[in-house]
């Protein structure tokens, strides 16, 4: 039955898809579109969410569709439900908050047909039971939120950030293909049942990781693969930027977890040192390179690239525990990637709603030219912080709890018979740990460039607060990351289903523990509590500020700012997004990204301004793709002779060819 | 009734033990001040004058610049909160702590970085260049110096078997762990960050002002009156706290652990004091032995409490028994 539902949410959202042609350019046609979106993801959400509680079983379904004779299979298991939850939470968010963002839009028929296509491109991902419409639905949501991207074509940026993405994406969906073809076996059946029932042999099952790795993981944004999702992730108009950011990224997570725990059954446990090491500089290069940023929604989009890092490391250190058999570490590591998935996807969301206020009320996303915004726009000031808090895993947020997870998952590691893995284990755990700090660097950045100080430029200085429906939005997801920072226990008790079924073990219950706290393994190693710590911070802040209110003056002046005697009324002696990250760009950029500095310092009596310039260079584009693109052309270069061949050398071409595939099946056979 | 009786007094000490490392704070950076002062062949202020300075700061009016926002306000309080709440997750005199089970080491270091959150965005508020630079610089010492302090952790963790700092004080206490490669990095590194942390020579100088080599005053310069009280009382209170960690994880001894009987938990209030004295006089000591650092070779400072951490943590993961 749910998976009817699921369905005809699908088809609802692909027929307000076809909607948006109609109404696109009539007055509230986005506020049909986006409304309609509302609802659709509201019911996929409350189906999904009904399916988790009540616990099910699952649910198959089989429509004449798509290939014949096979058809098209669908299926709503824990899994599939726990991460239609994630994506319809943020459908619903998003819709909600274009009803507000997107009446402005220059362009609607550019973008109001495409985003119903890409929710319901998403969900049909995870509904898919079989290669074939597994692979159709991943191609329609590329191609969806491709356009999508290039909504705004006439920016040179968004053109060359489109044509990357779509490379990477055909990429991602190729290697998808041939995982699913190796998997498939020479049988070549396609149902996820019937791969589910055969092991691969270890060889096919490296394959079948690699090709994962490289297909899931260039949709998901993994070093070096990641380098399209900066440049992609921001060019979409900021609700579609937050889907991609917060949720495509877990569909890709998705894509992970489903064929690696569930298709390609038992790993070997080398297979999790290769996710690990990835996962770790992930985690590391992703948050080194957002402080590196002074475009505030790129600065978002490459902070998205630490957090699948993080989940990485927890779905690496689950295959490791699930490769010796450890059950509950397993558990335990799983959950917390999946606690992560779900807080991703909620705080990543409102940063990009806030960083679309912000562009709305400014039309600004370099932050050096913002600034002071906490005065004109109080309400997504504290929305943003939030937001800002929670992904830096301050607690008593979200973030928090599903890093902490993952800390206690690390610190189960000594029990590993594997050497290569204890030794692989600590030093994730120390890249864990650097990143989390470096995040918190990152976003007392952001934050205090655009929203403290004072304003850099006269339209970040006649901002104003944006609409209602985008305030909405974006509280309810901030008041989202309290409750599952507070209340982790129901959390975990949601995800556990779907932990249960793929690595066969499941934490225990954890929502009705006494007082609300979260023990993960057992009470005498490590447990916590987000409400007491609510509670605690609470009493100790009233506390404090009680006596001094009684004891103390409350005399208050406003004056002049004091900087040491010397404040200098020019909003551009503050410090900068550039400055603010030099030290760290100092301590870790010259050696990882090869950061250059210039400074151009004219001569006494010269009036030319001084120049300061600072080069910072992936180093995905120097050391992969450039020499891929030079080895791509050279390669075209030297095929490019072919088409110059009279026909006589065409034939001999064949029928070589020809001769040497025959030759290939024979020794074959 | 016992159990009433039992949850009264567990909620007594655990009061107690947060009113104690209030009360003793501005102490103990009083008699680091003299220490100080005396070794600089100075006849320094009486030890109690953090406690005058702290009332004299509270009845004074609390000038703000006039585009200072709600969070400049509020920032202060907030790292003071978040501060005492880690304080009173770490074992003083005795281990058992009644909300212990609530926030293992884990959160007291995230905790202290929620405070570090707070006043680095409170730096930022007002928008001028001091403010700046100190909040860039200490985000970046914090950057090095809490993954060196997780490694610590970890360390401790993995000897102990458990992330919970009350039965890591006990186990430490009452089993007999013995002198230990990785708990002698781990403490080499621990001392490492508390340095920085708290924002001592040769990190920072806590005595400067008017000078690019500060930093967390740099960060606070804008404050004044009742504000710059609860900062100062929150900056005094986080070195008791990493001066209780340091007690309680490598210097247990003579902590309440099993008896609590009211003699044994004198015993404790008693050795506490006297570690927590004994350090404030070795700190002053080990600063006046060194100079301030270039901004720039901190990460070769952190680096190497980084470094030992992470040896210790490798070597645990190795086995349990180094």
């Amino acid at each position: 039955m749910p998976a009817y539902v699921g369905l005809w949410c699908v088809a609802g959202l692909l027929a307000v898809a076809v909607a948006g042609l109609v109404v696109g350019r009539r007055p509230f046609g986005w506020a049909v579109v986006y409304g309609a979106s509302l609802l659709a993801s509201v019911v996929g959400l409350a189906t999904a969410s009904w399916h988790l509680l009540v616990g099910s079983a699952p649910a198959t379904l089989n429509l004449a569709l798509g290939l014949p004779g096979i058809g098209a299979s669908f299926r709503l298991d824990s899994l599939t439900a726990f991460f239609l939850i994630v994506s319809n939470l943020g459908g619903a968010t998003a819709s909600l908050y274009a009803l507000g963002y997107g009446r402005h839009e220059n362009s609607p028929l550019r973008v109001l047909p495409y985003f119903p296509a890409y929710l319901a491109g998403m969900n049909l991902v995870l509904l898919a039971d079989d290669a074939f419409s597994f692979l159709v639905a991943w191609e329609f949501m590329s191609l969806s939120s491709w356009a999508l991207v290039m909504a705004n074509h006439n920016a040179p940026e968004n053109a060359r950030a489109g044509y990357i993405y779509l490379i990477m994406a055909t990429l991602g969906t190729l290697t998808l293909l041939l995982a699913f073809g190796v998997l498939a076996g020479p049988e070549g059946n396609y149902a996820f049942a019937s791969i589910r029932a055969h092991q691969p042999d270890t060889l096919a099952a490296a394959l079948v990781l690699a090709l994962v790795l490289l297909g899931a993981g260039s949709k998901a944004g993994l070093v070096p693969l990641h380098v399209w999702l900066p440049l992609a992730h921001p060019a979409a108009p900021s609700h579609v930027s937050a889907l991609m950011s917060g949720v495509m990224t877990k569909i890709a997570v998705y894509g992970f977890v489903r064929i690696v725990f569930d298709l390609l059954g038992d790993p070997v446990w080398w297979s999790s040192l290769i996710v690990l090491a990835v996962a770790g500089a992930t985690t590391v290069m992703g948050v080194l390179y957002a402080l590196m940023q002074h475009d505030l929604k790129r600065l978002l989009a490459y902070h998205t690239v630490e957090n699948i890092g993080i989940i990485f490391i927890g779905l690496g250190l689950s295959l490791a525990f699930r490769a010796s058999d450890m059950g509950l570490p397993a558990a335990l590591a799983l959950t917390a990637a999946l606690f992560h998935v779900f807080n991703h996807s909620i705080f990543k969301s409102l940063l990009f709603f806030g960083s679309g206020a912000v562009l709305q009320a400014t039309g600004e996303r370099n932050m050096e030219h913002l600034g002071g915004l906490i005065h004109r726009m109080p309400r997504t000031a504290i929305a943003f912080l939030t937001g800002c808090a929670a992904i830096s895993a301050l607690p008593p947020l979200n973030g928090f709890v599903s890093e902490w997870l993952t800390f206690q998952a690390i610190l189960v590691g000594p029990e590993l018979p594997q050497w290569g893995l204890r030794f692989m284990i600590p030093t994730i755990g120390a890249l864990l740990a650097l990143s989390a700090a470096l995040a918190a660097a990152c976003f007392v950045k952001a934050y205090g460039v655009v929203f403290l100080g004072r304003p850099r430029t006269p339209a970040a200085g006649g901002a104003q607060e944006v609409d209602q429906f985008s305030l909405t939005a974006m509280f309810f997801l901030a008041a989202l990351c309290l409750v599952a920072g507070v209340l982790p226990g129901p959390v975990i008790d949601l995800i556990a289903p779907a932990v249960q079924d793929m690595v066969g073990a499941r934490m225990s219950p954890q929502a009705f523990l006494p007082w609300a706290s979260i023990v993960p393994i057992a009470e005498s190693r490590s447990s916590y509590n987000g409400l007491i710590i609510l509670m605690f911070l609470a009493a100790s802040g009233t506390l404090i500020a009680m006596f001094i209110h009684r004891c103390a003056t409350r005399a208050t002046r406003r004056g002049e700012i004091w900087d040491c005697g010397y404040p200098d009324p020019s909003p551009a002696t503050q410090y900068t997004s550039s400055s603010f990250a030099m030290p760290i760009r100092r301590v870790f950029g010259t050696t990882v990204f090869l950061v250059r500095e210039k400074i151009v310092m004219p001569r006494p009596g010269d009036t030319r301004a001084a120049q300061f310039h600072v080069k910072v260079v992936d180093p995905a584009w120097r050391y992969v793709y450039g020499p891929a693109a030079r080895g791509v052309l050279r390669a075209a270069g030297v095929l490019n002779q072919l088409q110059f061949l009279t026909i006589r050398r065409y034939l001999t071409l064949v029928f070589s060819t020809l001769v040497i595939l025959l030759l290939v099946v024979a020794a074959w056979r | 009734m016992a159990l009433i009786v039992e949850f009264i007094t567990d909620l007594v000490a655990q009061g107690l033990q947060m009113f104690l490392v209030l009360a003793v704070a501005p102490l103990v950076l009083g008699v680091t001040r003299k220490v100080k002062a005396r070794l600089l062949r100075r006849i320094g202020a009486p030890v109690w004058q953090p406690y005058i300075d702290l009332w004299k700061l509270m009845h004074k009016e609390a000038v703000l610049a006039h585009n200072a926002s709600w969070l400049y306000r509020v920032a202060p309080y907030l790292a003071f909160a978040a501060t005492w709440v880690a304080a009173a997750l770490v074992p003083t005199y005795a281990t058992g702590l009644m909300f212990s089970w609530s926030a293992d080491l884990i959160a007291i270091v995230a905790l202290l970085a929620t405070g570090r959150f707070a006043l680095a965005l409170a730096g930022m508020d007002v928008g001028t260049a001091f403010g700046g630079i100190g909040a860039s610089r200490e985000m970046m010492i914090a950057s090095l110096a809490e993954p060196a302090m997780l490694l610590v952790v970890f360390s401790v963790a993995l000897i102990a078997g458990t992330t919970q700092l009350s039965s890591i004080a006990a186990a430490f206490a009452t089993a007999s762990i013995g002198l230990r490669v990785s708990l002698g990095l781990a403490m080499f590194a621990f001392v490492f960050v508390a340095i920085a942390e708290n924002a001592r020579i040769p990190i920072d100088n806590p005595a400067t002002h008017l000078e690019l080599t500060m930093v967390h005053e740099a960060m606070v310069l804008e404050y004044s009156g009742r504000h710059l009280a609860v900062i100062e009382a929150a900056a005094a209170l986080k070195l008791v706290l990493y001066f209780s960690l340091l007690a309680c994880l490598f210097l247990p001894f003579g902590m309440a652990t099993v008896d609590k009987s009211f003699d044994a938990q004198a015993f404790g209030v008693v050795t506490y004091l006297g570690k927590i004295f004994a350090l404030a006089v070795l700190l002053p000591i080990g600063e006046t032995a060194v100079a301030k650092m270039r901004v720039f070779r901190y990460p070769i400072f952190l680096g190497g409490a980084f470094a030992a951490g992470a040896l210790a943590v490798f070597l645990l993961f190795v086995s349990r028994g180094f």
